[in-house]
Parts: structure tokens; C-alpha cells; sequence
């Protein structure tokens, strides 16, 4: 843009000024506009949370917090609980995590450490393009093609291998057909590694080559300048990538309810017992859910979802804070 | 640069004026009509036609009955469309008519090794045990005993059902109140209800998605998605005690079965008829009595009156079945209640 010529360079002076004058203009009204963005957002946000409070009023009137750990979601005796969702959402999204972290520090590590350079480029761009693959394929793939999978070569080998062991045999019950929360939980792996291995790899390409090359140069072994070097060097982007992820996991609605079964009941411990998620049940009733306590309910669970992400977030600045107060100990 | 900028704020004001003046025509020609989503194949196509024979538009847009029925009480769409049919009092209270458009049936389905479409028998009380999760295999005794010849495996039954609310689920369970006093007490009617057990599905597609993948299991989903998937369905006990396929004649005895001139509130399952198809259900129009915009009206009932001469066709391609002619003259008849401001008739059949 022209403005950003200093006026001294500008042909007649008196232009000069008025373009100054102008640019003066220009600069107040710009800080305005980016000022009332920001103020829009805020709005927008604490709109978000009063529409929310106020159309889940009754259902908040009614049960309370109880609604959290109430374990029923019976629309014809209108009596409403969120357990099952809420367990669901957070069951889901840490098997998502749990898988698709180291996942994504393996992938980021190979693509910025280990990988020969020709094999960079095709690697990075495919797994970009898997961030661009629509949720309602995965959530067909995972119907189609993922579920029996599962069923076939992990539930059922499973359920026999661990048949009389105490506790874990909890965990592998249920009908053998590859619906369920370890089904969602795995489909959403997959569907946030794109996201946290990408950022995980940008950030760690910015580390100073100086900082790993001393390192190396000290007689330390890639693990350690990993470890040593390069994360802590990144953690504020490794820990915004994972909540990035963590982000999309909670709050994925189609491929979840392809493959978590919607059952709004919880009948064991089981990770192959169907179950349902916050956003899954929001998607699948909203529409026709008569006004009133069904309605009120399902605003209160995504009232809640509102506050788990919120939580999340919170958490994250707090872990971060923590880290950086460690800064500069000796190990 | 700001030369060009200038130029085009100069435009601007006749852009708008212009965008103004075609959405305004726009509107003026446009009836709309929001709900249910089983009829919105059937609206649509019925929609286009209807545009093509007289040139005038109607626009549906498919959002579900609940939310139908909100927007028709707020006056934003010129008709709403409901698959469950509104009580004569919640009419009464709401300023609202209703009336019937096409009839569909809602069939179990099955996936069974070894068991042909059409073969299973199924009665009320079995197969409301099944939904209850009291029945767990295919060779249950209570199976066996109406499916006499019939070499049942020992699979256990896995229960699909839909997961979003629907009207299919609503004549499901509807009918299942009717024949299964457990079902009634325990889980009730409703387009969502607390299923006691099984897998959701999402939309009569997902439903035939599980059924058509999962060996034992068992689902409902529309009689059009059970045809055209070509997937096993089962045969039920009416209320005369006799099994029927399930067929356009079934259905359409059910149809004509119920007593249309008390009132539009029929809700046809269980209905009686020896041939009659024991989960079969109507879907509903719902219109404002008095119209503030008599000629918004004017122009839906047209469309509906065009589409009860000249829609069965398309009906029936599209496996819903048409309103018997008794019902429609019953329904145009009542067409006479909806009135202007001044109380008069806005449209003479």
C-alpha cells in the first residue's frame, strides 16, 4: 500500500501532509475496527453463555447439579440426566488423546529430525490432508469399515483371552459388533493427529539450530536434545497443539455418532458398551425435542460442554504457568 | 485504488435497492412450509411438479415436526408439517388445522442367516419383549411358537432402533404401547423415548446400515427404505389376528379404517381389518384457522388441492401411499374452517 511510504519520499508536500493527516485518521480508525473485534468476540461469548443459562433454565431448576451424575434420560416421564453423555465426551476424547499424542510426537520428531529430506514434503502434505478429510467420512469408514475390524480381530480375541480375569473382563464386555466409546475413541485419534502432529512439527522446526547443534556438539544423543532441547524449548506450542486437538475431540459431533452406538444408558464398564456423547445427542434429538424439560435438558448439556472446554482451557494456561516457573532448574 | 472503491460505493445503494426489489417479489410468490422429515422427499418433488404445472413456488424445508410445529405457531413458515398428529385440544388451544396428506408404513426388519424377506412372523407382545430385551435369541420359545416350520438360529439379537427423534419412532412405540402392556408401563410412546436396550442408528438410513451389517439383529425403519435396501422384513399379527405383509393394500387398509370425519387425530396403528398393515402412519399439514395473510393461504391449499388431484403418481414412485378418496373429500370439506379476519372462508373447494 502506498500509505506505508514516509511522506518525505511523496512528490508535493502539501499531498504530503494531507496524506499524513489522513494516514493519522486511517491508524485511529483502524485501532477502532481491531478494538471492536475484540469487544465483539467478548460479546458474543458472554451472549453465548446467557442464551445458554437461560434456555437451560428449567431443566436447571428441576434437577440441579444432580443432572451431572444422574444416570436416566427418559423423554416420555421427562426425567433427565447427563451422566452417560458427559462420561462419554470425556471417555472418548481421552482415548483420543491417550493415542493420538504420542502418535503425533512420533510423526513430528521423524518429520523434523530423522526423516531423509525427500521424504518430507510428500509426508507432511499427506498428513495435512487427512485434517481436510470431512468428519461424516470418517464416521462412515469407522461404520463401515473400522467396526467390524475392531469386532472381530480385538473384541472377540479379547473377550475370550481375558474370560474369568477380574476387572479387566469388565472392560472388554458387550455384544461383539464394534460400536461403542473405544470405537469413537479411536476414530477421533485418528481425526486429531493431523492437527497436533502439524503444529507439533512447525514448532519444533523453530527451535535454533544453535541451541541443538551445541547440544549435539555437548556429545548428546537425539533423544536427549529432544527431550532436553527441543520440548522444552516448545512446550506453549506441544501443549496448544494437544489442546487444539483436544478441542476438536470434545466437540466432534458426526463421525461420534456414527460409531458410539447413542445409547443414553450406561449398563457397564465396558469400552465396547454403546454409549452416547454431549454433541451426539444434542445432534441427533435437538430437532425434535418437544419444548420444554427434553429441550431445557439438552441446552444444560451443551451449558456443560461449554464449561468442560472451558475448564480445559484453564487447565492448560495453569500447566503452562507451572512449566515455566520450573524454568532454568537444573534437571 | 480508492478511485475504484469510490466507484463502487457509488453502485452500491442501486445494488441494494435492486437486491431489495427481487427478494421482495421474491417472497410475495414464495409459500413456505417447514417439519417433518419423513414427507420432505414426497414435498419436494410434489413441490417441483407443481412449480412446473402452474409456475407458482412452494418451498419446503425439512427440519424435523417439533420444530415444524414451533415455526407455524410463530407464524414464519405459511404451513408446518407434523408426522405425529396433534390432539383436538392442543388444536383448539393453538389456533391450528390439520390434515392428512399421504399414509406410510413402518416395518420391522431382520437379519437372520437362513431367513428369506417376509418369512419371520412377528407379533406385539414378542416383539415388544425383544425391544424390551426380555427376548435375547433368535430361538427363544415365544419365537418359535408363531414361527412353526421355520428353523430358527441360536443368535443373539441385537436390537437397532433410531437415535434422533422421528415420527417413525413415535408409530413404533406408539404401537407397541397398544399390544404390549409391559412396554406401555415401562417405556411409553414418544418420538424419543428411553430405550431399554440396543444400538441408535441415525435416521432410518443408519438403522438399515446396523441391520444390514450386524448378523441377529433387528430394527424398524420406513416401509420405502425397507424396500429399496432390500432388506428382510417380518411379518406382523394385526389386530383381527391375522399375519400381513406389508404392502401399499395393507397399508392403505389401515388408512381407511379409522373414523376421518370425527376428527384428523388417528393415529393408525393397531387399526382393525383383516388385511389391515398394524404400524401404519399418517402425516399432518398444520395451518393457522384465522389467516392475517389470506392469500399466503389461499395459495397453499391450492398446492395441496393440486396435489391430492394430480400427485398420487409421484406418491406411489416414491413408496408412500395416497390418501383414500373419501378421506381427501373429507379433508377438503374441512378446509372451509380456515378463515380470514372478517370470518370468512378463504378458499371455496
Amino acid at each position: 500500500m502506498d500509505s506505508a511510504l514516509p511522506s518525505s519520499l511523496t512528490p508535493h508536500a502539501a499531498g504530503g501532509a494531507r496524506r499524513l493527516l489522513s494516514n493519522a485518521l486511517a491508524d485511529r480508525l483502524f485501532a477502532l475496527l481491531a478494538r471492536g473485534a475484540a469487544i465483539l468476540t467478548l460479546t458474543l461469548l458472554t451472549g453465548i453463555i446467557i442464551s445458554l443459562i437461560m434456555g437451560a433454565w428449567p431443566a436447571i431448576h428441576e434437577f440441579g447439579l444432580g443432572f451431572l451424575t444422574h444416570n436416566a434420560w427418559d423423554p416420555v416421564q421427562e426425567d433427565f440426566g447427563g451422566r452417560v453423555m458427559i462420561y462419554g465426551t470425556l471417555a472418548t476424547s481421552i482415548i483420543a488423546l491417550a493415542i493420538a499424542v504420542p502418535v503425533s510426537f512420533g510423526i513430528a520428531l521423524f518429520l523434523t529430525e530423522l526423516s531423509p529430506p525427500w521424504l518430507k514434503r510428500p509426508l507432511g502434505t499427506a498428513i495435512e490432508l487427512l485434517a481436510a478429510v470431512p468428519s461424516i467420512v470418517y464416521g462412515m469408514w469407522g461404520l463401515m469399515v473400522f467396526g467390524p475390524v475392531l469386532a472381530r480381530y480385538v473384541q472377540e480375541p479379547l473377550q475370550s483371552l481375558l474370560k474369568g480375569v477380574p476387572f479387566l473382563e469388565a472392560l472388554v464386555t458387550g455384544p461383539p459388533v464394534g460400536i461403542g466409546i473405544l470405537s469413537a475413541g479411536i476414530i477421533l485419534s485418528i481425526m486429531i493427529i493431523p492437527f497436533i502432529a502439524s503444529v507439533m512439527r512447525d514448532v519444533f522446526e523453530v527451535t535454533p539450530p544453535l541451541l541443538k547443534e551445541s547440544a549435539y556438539g555437548l556429545g548428546a544423543t537425539t533423544w536427549e536434545v529432544i527431550w532436553n532441547v527441543v520440548l522444552p524449548y516448545t512446550k506453549t506450542g506441544v501443549v496448544g497443539g494437544i489442546m487444539l486437538g483436544l478441542g476438536r475431540a470434545l466437540g466432534e459431533t458426526m463421525a461420534v455418532t456414527f460409531v458410539i452406538g447413542n445409547m443414553n444408558q450406561l449398563n457397564s464398564a465396558s469400552l465396547f458398551e454403546a454409549a452416547n456423547s454431549i454433541t451426539s445427542a444434542l445432534a441427533n434429538e435437538f430437532a425434535e425435542a418437544a419444548p420444554g424439560l427434553h429441550q431445557a435438558s439438552l441446552i444444560y448439556l451443551g451449558l456443560v460442554l461449554f464449561l468442560i472446554t472451558f475448564t480445559v482451557l484453564i487447565f492448560s494456561r495453569l500447566l503452562l504457568m507451572r512449566l515455566q516457573k520450573n524454568e532454568g532448574k537444573r534437571v | 485504488m480508492k478511485h475504484r472503491i469510490k466507484q463502487t460505493l457509488k453502485f452500491l445503494p442501486g445494488v441494494a435497492l435492486a437486491l431489495t426489489l427481487c427478494a421482495n417479489t421474491w417472497a410475495q410468490s414464495d409459500v413456505t412450509g417447514a417439519g417433518a422429515s419423513f414427507p420432505a422427499p414426497l414435498y419436494t418433488k410434489w413441490a417441483a411438479d407443481y412449480n412446473k404445472a402452474t409456475g407458482n413456488r412452494i418451498n419446503y424445508q425439512s427440519v424435523g415436526s417439533s420444530a415444524g410445529l414451533k415455526q407455524i405457531e410463530v407464524k414464519t413458515v405459511d404451513f408446518g408439517a407434523s408426522d405425529a398428529p396433534l390432539t383436538d385440544a392442543l388444536l383448539q388451544e393453538k389456533g391450528l388445522i390439520q390434515f392428512p396428506t399421504v399414509v406410510g408404513g413402518i416395518v420391522p426388519i431382520v437379519n437372520i442367516k437362513g431367513v428369506a424377506p417376509g418369512q419371520l412372523k412377528l407379533n406385539g407382545s414378542v416383539l415388544g419383549d425383544i425391544f424390551l430385551g426380555k427376548i435375547t435369541h433368535w430361538n427363544d420359545a415365544a419365537i418359535a411358537a408363531i414361527n412353526p416350520g421355520l428353523a430358527l438360529p441360536n443368535t443373539a439379537i441385537a436390537v437397532v432402533r433410531r437415535a434422533d427423534g422421528s415420527g417413525t419412532s413415535f408409530g413404533f412405540t406408539n404401537y407397541l404401547s397398544k399390544v404390549n402392556p409391559e412396554w406401555k408401563t415401562k417405556v411409553g410412546e414418544g418420538t424419543a423415548v428411553n430405550w431399554p436396550t440396543g444400538l441408535g442408528g441415525k435416521g432410518n438410513e443408519g438403522v438399515a446400515a446396523f441391520v444390514g451389517r450386524l448378523n441377529g439383529a433387528v430394527g424398524y425403519v420406513e416401509y420405502a427404505y425397507a424396500k429399496r435396501n432390500k432388506l428382510a422384513h417380518a411379518q406382523l399379527l394385526n389386530r383381527a389376528g391375522k399375519f400381513v405383509q406389508p404392502s401399499e393394500a395393507s397399508f392403505k387398509a389401515a388408512a381407511a379404517g379409522a373414523e376421518w370425519e370425527k376428527s384428523f387425530y388417528q393415529i393408525l396403528t393397531d387399526q382393525p381389518g383383516d388385511t389391515a398393515w398394524p404400524i401404519t402412519s399418517a402425516t399432518f399439514i398444520l395451518m393457522h384457522k384465522k389467516q392475517d395473510k389470506p392469500e399466503k393461504a389461499v395459495a397453499t391449499l391450492d398446492f395441496f388441492a393440486w396435489a391430492y388431484q394430480s400427485g398420487d403418481t409421484e406418491a406411489r414412485k416414491l413408496d408412500y401411499i395416497p390418501m383414500p378418496q373419501s378421506v381427501k373429500d373429507t379433508v377438503t370439506r374441512a378446509w372451509k374452517s380456515i378463515v380470514d379476519a372478517s370470518g370468512k372462508p378463504i378458499r371455496n373447494p
